[in-house]
């Protein structure tokens, strides 16, 4: 694709903008910002790939994803706020799905250990481990917060924190997990996702893409419950003191 | 007073949330098996003050003694399970009044035998046929008698029944105070009742703290509600309650 028809392509930027403007929606600002967002980042990204491709440094693809980890983990961490040490609990999450995944990759040999597959592999568990994680955090803490008398029951009971935040953390597991779940049962039916998509626009054999696109999609079920499980239990205690009392929020 | 043994006792406690002070110097006992009721305007910290027997929160400072022994020399699970405490809105977990019932049991990884369960259920005035019926069926007398009997299953030594009358009918409210008398009786439990109505401390209670703005105006027995020392007590029983 030459950067003219690119250039061609902001009709679909315009449809929106006239939209906003004639329905009075203001959101011209926003989407003008985004579009110009979106074209420095992905363009920036887009060379800085081609460098870490051509270079095949281990160092390069190591940095790449640690900024795709610290990126991530700032961004899920502001859904945490009241969870005390969120960042880090974030981080190690992210850091733990990304060893699991990628040793089972490249352990098993599924995938060759090169940049262009680790890197795009990483930007996918990161990101769907991201929104994992702000969906765990956004319904474990409105249920923690809901379901206070419960909590209290349990503890007054002579429960132990674990027992007393039990039935919350679980709900907000399942809760964060539900749409990748169902997201899956509908693929190929519904929506054709855009990697597999994106690999049959640029040649490939559909078979050979569909194959990709099920690993990914396996993949991203572990990704899904690893996250919401581990960041689960790292969040839990901190919610409670020794004495095990409910800590409020002051 | 001088006669009975404190089962909770409390000596220059103080609690604060959020700068705001809460319970301003408590001293002063719940005496062993007795009813002793907590009256007071809202707001007074009674509910706090059962919160801190019952290891839910803690002190800023002072202590507090359960059974002649320092409340932190209590593991918090074993300190819940001595001192028992009945929640103002008797939250039930989803299910039967029989899995609410083997809320305590299981959380100690026991089994609570059908048979026990009915037996603690009729002690509370339920029959033996609510057991296997939904906790959202009840009504709110029936939520609270539940409530008791789940506490009751841990065999505490000392009950703690933050206003569990406040929602119920008038009839419904005569029952849990013929159970309390009951339970007090039949188990020898040291009851400690949040009431805002005075009567209740006057014919179900034996002795009384009176708590106003987080502090402790006048303890005694019950009957000094007749007669109060305290001006603002005298203004608070005039006024009956709020």
């Amino acid at each position: 694709m030459s950067y003219l028809t690119l250039a061609i392509t902001l009709i679909f930027v315009l449809i929106p903008l006239v939209l906003s403007k004639t329905l009075n929606l203001g959101l011209e600002r926003d989407t003008i910002i985004a579009t110009i967002r979106s074209i420095v980042q992905l363009l920036a990204i887009g060379y800085v790939l081609q460098f870490v491709f051509e270079t095949e440094n281990f160092i390069f693809i190591f940095l790449m994803v640690s900024l795709m980890i610290v990126t991530a983990t700032l961004n899920a961490r502001k859904k945490g706020s009241s969870i005390q040490g969120i960042t880090w609990k974030v981080a190690v999450t992210l850091v733990f799905v990304e060893i699991l995944t990628q040793s089972i990759l490249l352990g098993f040999k599924i995938v060759p250990p090169t940049a262009q597959y680790i890197i795009s592999i990483s930007g996918m568990v990161i990101g769907n481990s991201m929104v994992l994680a702000i969906l765990f955090l956004n319904r474990f803490t409105s249920e923690v917060e809901a379901r206070q008398d419960e909590t209290e029951l349990i503890l007054s009971l002579g429960g132990t924190p674990k027992q007393a935040i039990h039935n919350q953390l679980i709900q907000a597991i399942k809760a964060s997990m539900i749409p990748t779940i169902e997201s899956q049962k509908t693929v190929g039916l519904v929506q054709l996702p855009g990697m597999m998509s994106g690999q049959i626009i640029a040649g490939a054999d559909p078979i050979q893409a569909v194959q990709f696109q099920l690993l990914i999609l396996f993949l991203l079920l572990t990704t899904a419950s690893v996250t919401s499980v581990m960041l689960g239990y790292l969040s839990y205690p901190t919610l409670f003191n020794q004495r095990m009392q409910l800590l409020r929020k002051t | 007073m001088k006669d009975y043994k404190p089962a909770v006792h409390f000596h220059q406690v103080h609690y604060t949330i959020e700068n705001t002070k809460i319970l301003k110097n408590i001293t002063g006992s719940f005496p062993e098996g007795r009813i002793t009721t907590l009256v007071g305007p809202s707001g007074a910290g009674k509910s706090t003050l059962l919160k801190l027997c019952n290891g839910l929160l803690s002190p800023d400072s002072g202590e507090i003694f359960i059974k002649n022994k320092g409340i932190t020399a209590y593991d918090p699970v074993e300190l819940r399970r001595l001192v028992g405490m009945a929640l103002q809105s008797a939250p039930m977990v989803e299910g039967t009044v029989f899995k609410n019932m083997s809320l305590p049991m299981k959380l100690q990884g026991k089994h609570l035998p059908e048979e026990v369960a009915a037996g603690l259920l009729d002690d509370v005035g339920l029959g033996e046929e609510y057991l296997h019926r939904s906790s959202k069926e009840l009504s709110g007398g029936q939520r609270q008698k539940v409530s008791i009997a789940r506490t009751l299953v841990n065999r505490p030594q000392i009950l703690l029944l933050d206003e569990i009358t406040s929602s119920l009918d008038r009839s419904s409210t005569q029952e849990i105070e013929e159970l309390i008398v009951k339970i007090n009786r039949k188990y020898g439990a040291t009851m400690v009742w949040i009431t805002h109505n005075l009567r209740q401390a006057l014919e179900v209670g034996e002795y009384t703290w009176v708590m106003m703005e987080g502090e402790v105006v006048e303890t005694g027995e019950s009957e000094l509600l007749h007669n109060p020392e305290n001006e603002k007590v005298q203004r608070f029983v005039k006024g009956d309650g709020e």
